[in-house]
């Protein structure tokens, strides 16, 4: 695993470790919920589970002002480009959070209409499982995305 | 614009904001707060939650799965991988002939349907109630033997030990599905032990059915949680 801290100064390893916290504590998802487990995802920012206590309540529907997509459902291969172009218009830094089955392998639907893993389109940061993973699944893969960019890992 | 309110621009204004007020003070108050801090406190999961799977013991330690494949073939989304050896003389791993040699269930493609559960014919793969899975390469994500399979006491094992979020008591808590389910899906059958017991748990009592049990019997959601 490539890690980013131990440098050197004083000085720069602190403002990465600040900038680290700002991308961590405002990552905006884009809304790219493609089947059932966009229903968990919007769960997921609701009242009872509240993406707000990590600043994420503001699903964008612009890729321009999002940091983070979250890839809810299966991806047909006609998606698939439609995702990717998403992906490019997203500015940097952004990440991608593949949700459940179908987003990361294809899950039950092997069958040639189906993309059998959305990192076969775009780089996929933290996998979740599930079928839907339910919202606690989902905050537990932000967090897990979130610790990975604070220790450096997936900082870009 | 058409007043509907009846009471003017301003007055539908506040009648409006009373609404959000009122909100606001509930919440604020604690009365209405619902909200669940999921890293710090987890909701109440159902008893019978299809999370991640175990492979269970005997009492006596010998592995209960005997390596038939028949949760590979009820599998829907193909996800489970068993291959068969026969046990050796000497140190045999599971009563009978054969025992599972490898097992492996890719988490990402699984559906958590619980059809492998169901078709097990000797209780060995049962559902735990862990959901907390997420994994930042697909490689992490196919679990092996080593960490489905329970040890020696029947505690269960897990990939990462220095997960904070997990709550690997979770793990302790199987079968819940089993426990719901009459033996042979028969109603006459409800509530009677057909499954034999586990290492570290002994035999798992019946969960109590949807039909005529008496009322002592309880709603069966957790009775066996604390």
């Amino acid at each position: 695993m490539a890690r980013l801290s131990t440098p050197p100064h004083l000085l720069t390893t602190t403002l990465g470790k600040a900038m680290r916290w700002a991308q961590t504590r405002s990552m905006w998802p884009a809304t790219f919920g493609l089947a059932c487990c966009a229903i968990e995802m919007m769960a997921a920012g609701t009242a009872h589970h509240d993406l707000a206590r990590f600043g994420m309540e503001v699903f964008r529907a612009s890729p321009r002002q999002a940091d983070l997509m979250i890839v809810a459902g299966r991806v047909s291969q006609k998606m698939a480009p439609v995702l990717r172009q998403v992906y490019d218009q997203m500015a940097d830094p952004k990440w991608v959070i593949s949700m459940g089955a179908c987003a990361s392998t294809g899950g039950m639907f092997n069958n040639y209409a189906l993309v059998q893993g959305v990192d076969q389109v775009v780089p996929v940061d933290v996998y979740v499982p599930g079928c839907p993973p339910g919202p606690q699944s989902l905050i537990h893969g932000i967090l897990t995305l979130q610790d990975k960019v604070m220790s450096g890992e997936l900082a870009r | 614009m058409a007043d509907t309110t009846g009471t003017g621009p301003l007055g539908a204004f506040f009648k409006g904001m009373a609404v959000t007020g009122r909100q606001f003070i509930a919440t604020v108050f604690g009365k209405g707060l619902v909200t669940t801090k999921y890293p710090q406190e987890m909701r109440e999961k159902p008893q019978r939650f299809h999370g991640r799977h175990v492979l269970n013991r005997y009492e006596d330690g010998m592995e209960k799965c005997i390596g038939c494949e028949l949760c590979a073939g009820a599998c829907p989304a193909r996800c489970i991988y068993v291959r068969g050896a026969d046990n050796p003389d000497d140190r045999p791993v599971s009563p009978g002939e054969r025992y599972g040699f490898v097992y492996e269930i890719n988490m990402l493609r699984c559906i958590f349907c619980g059809l492998c559960v169901e078709a097990c014919p000797t209780e060995a793969i049962t559902h735990t109630r862990l959901f907390e899975m997420s994994t930042t390469n697909r490689a992490d994500a196919i679990y092996t033997k080593t960490e489905l399979l329970v040890d020696e006491e029947g505690r269960p094992n897990h990939m990462f030990e220095t997960d904070r979020l997990a709550d690997f008591d979770e793990l302790g808590e199987a079968d819940g599905w089993m426990r719901a389910t009459a033996p042979q899906g028969r109603a006459a059958y409800e509530g009677q032990v057909s499954w034999s017991g586990s290492a570290g748990v002994g035999v798992r009592p019946p969960e109590a059915g949807q039909s005529d049990l008496p009322e002592e019997a309880g709603e069966g959601d957790g009775e066996d949680r604390a």
